[in-house]
């Protein structure tokens, strides 16, 4: 019968029209600037660098420029702290990320060997200065140790365990280091 | 400031600067050297909202009959194999994304399967299950998406789209509560995937796969039976076996067109082989075939999401060689491919032992299903042309790449 497919749909329509009303399953659009959704704690906007403590000195980065290095669209500019006699120092003095650029990968985290960088869940980022607002340096770049556990409380906890081992492994090594007999034997073991 | 209004400053066809008019209307003569009437040539797009994107279709018409079609495209080209070779392996994953936006977890596997080749490394149990549920969610989200667009293509403004957008939505956050981002996922590795799935993400995922069906009996019902969508899409563009064949024609379209080719059944690639799943098959290869197609099709793969979401073992998620820096696979060549919802996507990369991949290229369906735009176009009348292009299946992030 001509007309009945019209009738049909048009039944299927009011059914979702009239659901909207009672059905939660189909309650999907949100008042945004007033209601904001939660994140899922794997949500990633752009990166951040960690310190534990002081923000300047307690930087994890250590300028290796892997990250640099591996960013798919280019967007980090590192440059390592000098000392006085021109020697390279662990410590960044300029840290740039191009959030123009940046494309939210999260390659730098992933490929990061000291959990320095990780992705911030930070998305309103928009400003009116689109060429010195949108590079981001160090100072900006900083945020703690506590904030990174706001936001990914069970990820940070396995990072900080991790970094807790490392360091116990470095004391230990700097211990047997110390006291001679014993790394004479570990040499000795390594020879063959 | 000019002033448009001034009669020197009007808009002239045809000076150096001028835009070029959008249609022409060229004479036509008979054999005999009279005048019969006129073709109409247009030039449909790049910013027509039924191109699905930057897509240009240069027309001749006879009437409101299609006599020619050249499609142009590269509006979006963005250099993505030669980037691809002048990065890292690794780099060139989030870039995989960009290929075919709407499907970036299939993406990432075609890329990831090849590079395991090349490199000889082993997935572990854990990832390939769950790639075959990501890649299956995919499939879902791009079928209920495409039909959505032909739809509106059609002129059942908003409707249709919303109620397929409404389960791509779910789905998307099932991404991105697994991978961070909801469409530009990154998130196989070479070797696995990136990170396990996150607590309670298989129990949502499994709520999802049992609602999914009656959003899709809510679709047939509204849709399939339609006399209009029946009337615009049977026996509209239709393409025969041979041609799909001969052409290179890969996925829902040429299964629509009754060729059993269904590279998870021909390859088996991943864990494809411990699942039961039927291919559909279309008669006629016109577009409600191809529509019809993809309804089947997420029902299939609502088939394998169910075994798969039940059994996933646990375990580990990357092989453990997997090397994410310095990650330098030995010099050969491989090439993958997997069955993507819009056909083969495919992967070659030759190695010369490097950081970074010799060659790099990428076999898109998109555009190789492209490629018989006006084979199906010619002798339909131009509405129709919206319908063809809609029935394809076009990304342009991926035609262009």
């Amino acid at each position: 019968m001509p007309g009945f497919g019209i009738i049909k749909g048009l039944k299927e329509t009011a059914r979702n029209f009239f659901g909207s009303y009672h059905d939660p399953g189909r309650f999907v659009t949100i008042q945004y600037p007033e209601e904001k959704r939660e994140h899922h704690e794997n949500y990633r906007s752009f990166p951040f660098l960690v310190y534990d403590g002081d923000p300047v000195k307690g930087l994890r980065c250590v300028s290796c420029k892997i990250c640099e290095k591996e960013c798919p669209p280019q967007c980090i500019y590192i440059v390592p702290e000098q000392d006085g006699s021109g020697k390279l120092l662990k410590f960044p003095r300029i840290f740039d990320i191009d959030v123009s650029v940046c494309m939210g990968c999260q390659i730098c985290v992933e490929v990061c060997p000291f959990d320095s960088i990780k992705m911030d869940q930070e998305f309103e980022v928009s400003t009116a200065d689109r060429f010195g607002g949108l590079i981001l340096n160090r100072s900006k770049l900083a945020k703690s140790n506590e904030y990174y556990h706001q936001i990914r409380p069970a990820e940070a906890t396995a990072v900080d365990a991790q970094l807790a081992a490392e360091r116990e492994r470095q004391q230990a090594k700097a211990a047997a280091a110390k006291s001679p007999a014993p790394a004479a034997a570990a040499t000795r073991e390594k020879k063959p | 400031m000019v002033d448009f209004a001034q009669p020197e400053n009007a808009f002239k066809p045809g000076l150096p600067g001028a835009a070029e008019p959008a249609c022409r209307v060229v004479p036509k003569y008979s054999d005999q050297g009279e005048r019969e009437g006129d073709w109409l040539e247009i030039s449909m797009g790049p910013q027509h909202p039924s191109t699905h994107g930057v897509f240009r279709m240069d027309l001749v018409l006879e009437g409101e009959t299609v006599i020619r079609l050249k499609p142009v495209f590269g509006y979006l080209h963005r250099n993505h194999e030669k980037i691809a070779e002048q990065t890292t392996y690794l780099s060139s994953m989030p870039y995989t994304d960009r290929l075919d936006y709407f499907c970036s977890m299939t993406n990432n596997w075609a890329y990831a399967l090849a590079v395991e080749k090349l490199a000889g490394l082993q997935v572990p149990e854990r990832a390939e299950y769950i790639r075959i549920i990501t890649a299956e969610l995919t499939r879902l989200q791009n079928h209920a998406c495409l039909m959505g667009f032909l739809m509106q293509d059609l002129g059942a403004m908003g409707t249709p789209l919303m109620y397929a957008f409404r389960e791509r939505e779910k789905i998307l956050d099932l991404f991105e509560a697994l991978s961070g981002a909801r469409m530009m996922c990154n998130y196989m590795r070479f070797g696995g995937c990136r990170i396990d799935l996150p607590p309670g993400w298989l129990e949502q995922t499994r709520r999802l796969v049992a609602d999914f069906p009656r959003f899709l009996d809510e679709f047939e019902a509204l849709l399939t039976g339609n006399e209009i969508v029946m009337a615009r899409l049977q026996g509209v563009g239709a393409l025969s076996r041979e041609l799909a064949i001969n052409a290179g024609i890969s996925g829902p379209m040429l299964r629509a067109s009754g060729v059993n080719y269904d590279i998870r059944k021909v390859d088996q690639y991943g864990i494809y082989n411990r699942f039961e799943f039927r291919v559909p098959l279309g008669a006629h290869g016109d577009c409600y075939d191809r529509f019809m197609l993809r309804l089947l099709e997420m029902r299939e793969s609502l088939r394998i999401l169910e075994p798969a979401l039940k059994d996933i073992p646990s375990g580990p998620i990357i092989d453990a060689r997997a090397k994410l820096r310095n990650f330098k696979p030995r010099p050969g060549e491989a090439y993958g491919r997997i069955e993507a919802p819009k056909g083969e996507l495919g992967f070659y990369l030759v190695s010369d032992g490097s950081a970074n991949p010799y060659r790099y290229r990428v076999r898109p369906p998109s555009l190789i299903n492209l490629t018989i735009l006006e084979d199906l176009c010619l002798g339909q009348k131009v509405a129709d042309v919206v319908i063809i292009l809609g029935s394809v299946d076009i990304v342009l992030g991926e035609v262009d790449r």
